[in-house]
């Protein structure tokens, strides 16, 4: 992975300095709340229900084995001895002090991390597929470039101060795991005939309040343009932008009002000003980047092991965790484990700090010391050798961290809500632990198979129901928490949003109503097919239908 | 005390005796606000505070001194400031959703100006970055560029990577402790007006 060279360093340290006199002001009472919340935010500092909420980087979601060791150690010694794994695969803290926060900042430092633009108004942390690299359907890997970008928008000058967040996310596989749609710049590499690195843009998606997917505003774009290119768009953007309603400020509603062809006029025009110049990047300084992901030093492996073959054959439990947590490797002889953050009960992508300790042991016994976080809050050992794989499962199931529900209903994408965050309508973490615990039995689970449910506690959908198979969503109805549930969203190249099946449901209702949606699809399944295919088949209607069935008009509003 | 920075000809910021005069047009509690309610055709205009013919008409210019005087008083009142133009005594102040098009319309040479300055209400309105780096890439504009309005310490630094050459810091702050903000980072990633991009400016391998 990308290791700091000076530059870097003194970059990541000049900046604690600076949060460290911002935040000393502000207590002084120097600066006002309105003028320290953008620098706060910038560093990813949130003030919430209970504490401030830090949010701390982690680029495309890559992590070394020490670097999980120092997080763990700053939520024993600043937190309550756990972090929280989020859908953009940074790292909250719930319950850090203000005062604080320039020191935890400092510790991060000394291992090549930071909280920077981890939120407000500006370019926020890039992320990736989690399989990068290693992916068998992948064409391009595409974190190098993720890397330059990433130092290209640390503190860039101009767009300091958008309108409104900016999200970008990149992906170089045939099937987009990274919801490239859903981003304001979505980034999707590929060969092109010249068999040369080119780049599909796609621009203007997001959930939140108004979901929309992006659309393609060019189809091929040489990447040593990237930078300008996406200085062209950024920049109409950043003029152009609403900046009198935050809820219409984000780079879709411009380009939904201006239309994606006057948009791109503007955009082509200011990119013809910055193109071949010193934003070009140069061969050199991406092999600089490039040398940084190359692949492991793996050894020759023969495609089958005799030890793992004999232990999935006689250790049933191990061969359901293998079925669901494992996943292929381009390399003969290695998997990737994903360690579920999801067992049942429990607030889906939180991990404790023993946890955190044992995760990095394992990158380091058995996967060249590094781990990825996924947008579905789980972690990754990446590289991985099948005769180790049950040495992983023993360790892993240990800690908590073997639940054999990856992809299943279980695995759970979802928001923090009303328990930590201040904007929430509803709560999200006991619905899912309720859901959890209904379906609590993994031969019924293993039996619905490959689902995704996405819980958000209001419509700023963190927990990205949008493109749930089944969608969740917290609404306020005369201050009481109501459920609004979604069917067949989807994330990936076919992405799409979901459509609201009917009025809301309480709190108390929610397991019955998975339970029914769950009902339908397994009557009206065909063979191989997955929940979101039967409602892509049939509609919305037979579930609907079936949900609220028994009950009597009128008697959910 | 004066609370204007201004970087002398090597980059080195001092804090000067400001010797332009702000015109400001009169009756500024009563400006009235441009919404264009339901609609999301002209982004620029939405919400933005706009002078009025009258209070720019009625709006008082000392007889003697350097002005600094608002693009629109500038359009309307020209024939009057023409002399005062040529004689060196008059700048220009943009809003920040004005267009660095619309200064030119006016002064087709840029550099006849000798002082513009970009006028920010709020601090976190960030268009501020982009018309500095238009005026000094695109515009070719020379002279002195100066941020006024709410210009606060922690944004120094983006103004100075985005062309601009002076900062009235906000009468309230101190431009003495400002100052040190300029220099927060040594060595930025990107490139922008004051510079290329890293990897062009050093050797990293
Ligand atoms: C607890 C404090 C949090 C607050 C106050 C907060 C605030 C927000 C707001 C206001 C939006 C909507 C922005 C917009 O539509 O322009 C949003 C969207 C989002 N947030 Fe959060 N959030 C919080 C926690 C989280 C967490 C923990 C995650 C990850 C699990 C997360 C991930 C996201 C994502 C993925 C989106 C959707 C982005 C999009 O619109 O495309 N947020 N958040
Ligand atoms: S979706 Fe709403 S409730 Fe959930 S974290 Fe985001 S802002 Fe908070």
């Amino acid at each position: 992975m990308y290791k700091y060279d000076p530059i870097d360093q003194q970059i990541v340290n000049e900046r604690v300095a600076q949060y460290r006199d911002q935040t000393r002001r502000y207590i002084a009472g120097e600066l006002s709340d309105e003028e320290y919340r953008p620098l706060r935010l910038q560093n990813g500092l949130y003030i919430q229900r209970h504490a401030p909420m830090l949010r701390i980087a982690i680029p495309y979601g890559l992590l070394a084995s020490k670097q999980l060791r120092k997080l763990a150690d700053i939520t024993k010694k600043y937190d309550r001895g756990y972090g929280h794994f989020s859908t953009r695969q940074n790292l909250q803290l719930n319950w850090p002090k203000l005062e604080d926060t320039p020191d935890i900042l400092a510790e991060l430092a000394t291992v090549e991390m930071h909280a920077i633009q981890t939120s407000g108004n500006c370019i926020r942390n890039i992320t990736t597929d989690q399989f990068a690299g290693i992916a068998p359907d992948e064409i391009i890997d595409p974190r190098a470039i993720a890397e330059i970008m990433r130092q290209w928008s640390t503190f860039h000058p101009e767009f300091a101060l958008l309108p409104r967040k900016f999200k970008i996310a990149v992906s170089g596989t045939t099937q987009d795991r990274a919801i490239v749609q859903a981003h304001d710049i979505g980034l999707e590499f590929y060969k092109d005939s010249n068999d040369q690195m080119a780049i599909k843009v796609w621009v203007g998606g997001g959930l939140g309040r108004t979901p929309i997917l992006g659309t393609v505003i060019r189809e091929h774009l040489e990447w040593q343009h990237i930078l300008s290119y996406c200085e062209a768009v950024i920049r109409v953007y950043n003029v152009h932008g609403r900046r009198d309603n935050a809820y219409k400020a984000r780079i879709k509603i411009l380009v939904k009002a201006l239309g994606i062809e006057e948009f791109k006029r503007q955009v082509e025009e200011e990119w013809a000003h910055l193109k071949d110049g010193p934003l070009t990047i140069t061969n050199a300084e991406l092999d600089r980047v490039a040398q940084y992901f190359e692949p492991m030093p793996y050894e020759t492996l023969p495609a089958h092991d005799p030890s793992f073959d004999a232990a999935i054959a006689c250790n049933p439990a191990f061969a359901t965790w293998v079925k669901r947590s494992v996943q292929p490797h381009r390399v003969p002889g290695y998997r990737a484990v994903t360690l579920s953050l999801k067992p049942h009960g429990k607030a889906p992508g939180d991990v404790t700090s023993e946890q955190m300790h044992v995760v990095a042991d394992l990158a380091d016994a058995y996967s060249f010391g590094e781990l990825r976080s996924s947008h579905e809050q789980n972690l990754i050992l990446a590289d991985v050798k099948l005769s180790d794989l049950f040495a992983v499962w023993e360790k892993a199931r240990a800690a908590g961290l073997a639940t054999p529900n990856i992809g299943l209903l279980t695995d759970i994408i979802c928001c923090p809500g009303g328990d930590f965050c201040s904007l929430a309508n509803a709560k999200s973490i006991p619905i899912a632990e309720a859901i959890q615990n209904q379906f609590d039995d993994l031969d019924y689970l293993h039996e619905i198979g490959d689902i995704e449910l996405n819980i958000s506690g209001c419509m700023n959908a963190c927990g990205h129901h949008h493109v749930g198979h089944i969608g969740v969503l917290g609404v306020d109805k005369d201050g009481s928490e109501w459920y609004q549930v979604t069917i067949g969203g989807k994330q990936g190249n076919d992405a799409s949003i979901g459509s609201v099946i009917g009025p809301s449901f309480s709190a108390e209702e929610m397991p019955g109503v998975v339970q029914k949606l769950i009902e339908v699809y397994i009557r009206e399944r065909h063979e191989d097919e997955r929940f979101i295919d039967t409602v892509r088949r049939l509609g919305i209607a037979p579930f609907k239908a079936h949900v609220y069935a028994d009950q009597k008009k009128g008697a959910t509003a | 005390m004066s609370n204007l920075i201004r970087l002398n000809a090597e980059g080195v910021a001092e804090i000067v005796q400001d010797e332009w005069i702000r015109v400001i047009p009169t009756a500024l509690g009563e400006e009235s606000v441009r919404k264009q309610a339901g609609k999301v055709v002209l982004f620029k205009l939405t919400g933005e505070t706009t002078f009025t013919p009258e209070q720019i008409a009625d709006t008082q210019i000392p007889a003697t001194g350097k002005v600094l005087v608002p693009l629109t008083v500038w359009q309307a009142r020209k024939a009057e400031l023409q002399a005062r133009f040529d004689a060196g005594d008059v700048g220009i102040v943009l809003a920040t959703h004005e267009t660095a098009e619309a200064l030119q319309a006016e002064f087709s040479d840029m550099n006849s100006l000798p002082l513009v300055a970009v006028f920010v209400e709020r601090f976190a309105d960030g268009r501020i970055f982009t018309l500095g780096n238009w005026l000094r890439t695109r515009f070719g504009y020379k002279n002195e560029l100066r941020a006024i309005g709410d210009v606060l310490r922690d944004q120094l630094f983006f103004h100075k990577r985005s062309g601009f050459n002076s900062f009235l810091i906000r009468a309230d702050r101190s431009a003495q402790e400002a100052v040190a903000s300029l220099n927060d980072f040594s060595q930025p990633y990107q490139g922008a007006v004051d510079d290329v991009p890293v990897w062009r400016r050093v050797n990293r391998s």
